[in-house]
């Protein structure tokens, strides 16, 4: 891997929020890279800035210091390549777009002609499999489906790197793992490079070809992890593999660890 | 409906849901956390500087005014400048007369509050109790509703002669409605509530008024009254002018045909000021009775 | 069956307490013969010789609901305007938004004999006293609007590049849109307000002044005729707007439905 040079970089990136109760020390220092065509999973305790990191190499938050680099250009607002499915899924439809309106806009932005647009929407709507609500606005579908239509948009942008912020945290068992085959699938189709956060190990370690561990706060890197899983995964026989209960493990013990407040392993 | 996120705006002669906590709707975590386009710039200096900016539009409107009256764009007897009309505003301060005026007006203005918001709580309560009435009411109160409150002017003015008591039937007019509109949501809500939850089982009825009717409809009923506050005043001093009972409308008529140009513009401002209390004076009262509602508290940190 | 049964109670409803109190003013004028209270069925003579007499129609009516119109159309396009500038442009807001809660807090009224002063007694004046009394609440409700934008779709807004035009189009103002229609239903009903006072005072043709003209006169089923033909005009103007409404902010009806569940 050292041979290639890497799509993304965050070098010692530290973000400390001044809010009316005082200064918030939200992450202390991170750095870690992202070769193309990567799906790289970042997961840590809950409250640890994962939201806060995504956001500082989405462009949408200054960092305090530290640098994000994307092809080899320092990122300073919302880079043209990137797409991003927030974690406040909901949230972030426009609720009085339709679905595929909602699909589109960005495309729009981007100036594709309507025609080539119409095209887009429609494929990256079939690939989550919701080509049947098209005409739906978001607040008449459920949770997961609503997930489905940031993912489509985020798709359909044809980013070269997609940033996902928990994206299945509130949807069901079953549609989370339809929803985690939909992110392999995509990101093996597409050839994007994939950034994931989560704070569910099991789902970091399925997804994930590496694992960056995130400490508590003050955050740091706690440990950087290859996957070395099979690259056909599915639910049922990945998770049975020794492996894949052993790395489960592994990261399980780093973020007990991280938790405690123990600096182990940091890359 | 249309509920008011801007707690801030007077009027709204619709029906007005008190905000519930902000598009909570699928289940995450709705807590937006701002990332704005300023976020590191420290949260006391940037109250002082709104503060300092609205300050100096302040001063910028008067400096414009001064400015535009001194080029005599407008016939200066026509457009006094700045200076002139807050020397007189001052003059107009230390006069008996100016007080006993603006008693007039406050006294027609809180008779008028207090009729409209007694008679729409007392007929709101037992019309939105009554099913029957409720629907038997309805189109009446949608069709009374809108009409202009300035429509009845000559009606009262036929029966009750140039008087405050004329004043009064067109005060009381559009308030009453405002109330009554929210008493009826507030209830209406309460009942929508009491068959949601299962809050209401078991209890008595003073517990009942406590935990269930208070909480559900106070809301409704505040904000009906701080939006029938500033109804009232603009319609106490709309029907001085218009009608001529004596307080600060009529002062204002009579510096214009006198024409008194200093003496208008400087009641004008009383009458912006005025507003301006009862604005903050109500949403003070608001955020005091209801400082547990979401509604309300949701407003302080920003 | 069920569905006339429903239908007819719902009628039943809806027309009952009217013609109950229809029923109650004629019976009331019937037996005594107060001169400020004519019959329904005088004032509805009246009301159609007076107001849909082509003459007063022309010369009266129309001239009136136009200027209303313009008045009302200039306070929407104005406030939202400014009203999205000054709510997007942070320091403009901060400067300006004390200046605007006095200027909103004024009553319309009494900027009628300033405007007198300054522009005369023609159409201009009129025009002006409309637009200075409605567009505050189009204004000051689009601010807020504008400014309290959801701050995921601002992030989503931004990292998708949506900007510009576009942004205006399918952002801010669909986002401001719920309050934007709020103020616009004051804007509404302060204008008709303002068209009617605006008249009031020195003129000679107008809704405003025939009604005040036949009060003076002692016409009083004319006069009536006229508070009718407002509350009408009123009645309309607010179901026009309400289906508006419906259809402008169907999105926000229906999410918020949905979140009711
Ligand atoms: N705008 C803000 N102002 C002040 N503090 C903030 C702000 N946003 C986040 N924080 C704080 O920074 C820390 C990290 O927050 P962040 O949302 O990045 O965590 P997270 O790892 O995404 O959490 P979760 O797993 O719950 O999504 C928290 O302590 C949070 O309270
Ligand atoms: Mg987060």
């Amino acid at each position: 891997m050292a041979d290639r040079t890497p799509l993304l970089s965050v070098t010692e990136l530290s973000k400390t929020y001044l809010s009316a109760t005082g200064p918030v020390e939200a992450i202390r220092s991170i750095s870690f890279d992202v070769y193309p065509g990567e799906l790289v999973c970042i997961v840590g305790p809950s409250g640890c800035g994962k939201t806060t990191l995504l956001k500082c190499v989405s462009g949408l938050l200054p960092p305090t210091s530290g640098t994000v680099t994307l092809d080899g250009a320092e990122v300073t607002r919302p880079p043209a390549t990137m797409a991003v499915v927030f974690q406040e899924y909901g949230q972030s439809l426009y609720p009085w777009l339709t679905v595929r309106d909602n699909v589109a806009l960005p495309l729009r932005a981007r100036g594709v002609p309507r025609a080539e647009r119409a095209a887009v929407v429609e494929r990256a709507l079939e690939e989550v499999g919701l080509s049947h609500v098209l005409r739906t606005y978001p607040w008449q579908l459920s949770g997961g489906m609503q997930q489905r239509v940031a993912i489509a948009r985020a798709v359909a942008y044809q980013p070269e790197v997609l940033v996902m912020d928990e994206p299945f945290a509130a949807v069901d068992a079953q549609t989370r793992a339809d929803l985690e085959d939909l992110v392999r699938r995509v990101w093996k189709d597409l050839g994007v490079t994939v950034l994931f956060v989560t704070h569910d190990i099991d789902e970091s370690v399925y997804l994930g070809e590496r694992v960056v561990v995130l400490s508590a706060s003050p955050t740091v890197v706690q440990e950087d992890l290859a996957v070395d899983l099979p690259a056909e995964r599915d639910q049922l026989g990945t998770r049975a593999l020794p492996r894949f209960t052993e790395l489960r493990t592994h990261v399980y013990g780093q973020i007990q660890r991280a938790k405690r407040g123990e600096q182990v392993g940091a890359a | 409906m249309l509920s008011e996120t801007v707690t801030s705006m007077t009027t709204v002669p619709g029906p007005v849901a008190p905000e519930q906590a902000p598009r909570a709707r699928d289940g995450v975590r709705a807590t937006p956390r701002g990332t704005g386009p300023r976020p590191s710039a420290r949260p006391r200096s940037r109250r002082t500087r709104r503060a300092v900016l609205g300050f100096l539009g302040v001063l910028g409107f008067a400096a414009t005014w001064e400015l535009f009256a001194l080029a005599e764009v407008v016939n200066p007897s026509y457009l006094p400048s700045f200076t002139t009309t807050a020397r007189r505003l001052v003059a107009e301060l230390g006069e008996p007369r100016f007080w006993s005026t603006l008693g007039d007006t406050l006294i027609t203005w809180a008779l008028g509050l207090a009729i409209a918001v007694g008679a729409a709580l007392v007929l709101g309560t037992v019309i939105g109790l009554v099913p029957f009435l409720r629907r038997a009411t309805h189109s009446t109160v949608e069709f009374l509703r809108p009409i202009p409150s300035v429509a009845i002017i000559p009606l009262a003015v036929l029966v009750a002669g140039l008087s405050r008591e004329a004043a009064l039937i067109v005060v009381v007019y559009a308030p009453f409605w405002q109330v009554l509109i929210q008493v009826l949501y507030g209830i209406a809500d309460v009942n929508t509530v009491a068959r949601d939850t299962a809050r209401s089982f078991g209890l008595g009825r003073a517990q009942r008024l406590r935990h269930l009717v208070l909480p559900t409809a106070l809301p409704y009923v505040i904000t009906g009254f701080r939006l029938a506050a500033a109804i009232a005043l603009v319609l106490t001093i709309t029907s001085e002018l218009v009608i001529g009972n004596p307080g600060i409308g009529r002062q204002i008529d009579l510096y214009r045909s006198a024409p008194d140009a200093p003496g208008l513009y400087a009641l004008v401002l009383v009458t912006g000021l005025l507003g301006l209390l009862v604005n903050l004076g109500t949403r003070a009262i608001e955020r005091r009775v209801l400082h547990w509602h979401p509604s309300v508290r949701r407003e302080t940190p920003r | 069956m069920t569905a006339v049964r429903r239908t007819l109670a719902s009628a039943g409803f809806t027309l009952g307490l009217p013609l109950l109190l229809l029923l109650g003013w004629a019976v009331a004028t019937r037996s005594t013969t107060t001169i400020y209270f004519p019959t329904p069925a005088r004032v509805g003579e009246a009301f159609v010789a007076t107001w849909l007499d082509p003459e007063i129609l022309g010369r009266d009516v129309l001239p009136s609901l136009g200027r209303f119109a313009i008045g009302v159309a200039l306070s929407i396009v104005i406030g939202i305007a400014a009203g999205t500038v000054i709510g997007s442009t942070p320091w403009l807001r901060a400067l300006l938004e004390p200046m605007l809660e006095f200027f909103r807090a004024i009553p319309p009224v009494v900027l009628v004999p300033v405007l007198m002063l300054v522009l005369g007694l023609g159409d201009t004046m009129r025009l002006a006293v409309i637009v200075s009394g409605s567009v505050w609440p189009v204004l000051l409700n689009t601010v807020e609007g504008v400014r309290a934008r959801d701050p995921v779709l601002v992030d989503t807004s931004r990292s998708y590049r949506v900007r510009g035009a576009l942004a205006l189009r399918y952002f801010v103002l669909p986002a401001a849109s719920p309050q934007i229609m709020a103020g616009i239903r004051l804007c509404l009903s302060i204008g008709l307000i303002l068209m009617v006072i605006s008249e009031m005072f020195a003129a000679s043709s107008g809704l405003g002044y025939q009604i005040v003209f036949f009060q003076r006169q002692y016409m009083i089923a004319e006069m009536w005729s006229g508070i009718v033909l407002l509350g009408l005009v009123g009645v309309v103007v607010a179901a026009v707007f309400h289906v508006v409404e419906r259809r402008v902010l169907h999105w926000y009806h229906g999410s918020r439905e949905v979140s009711r569940g």
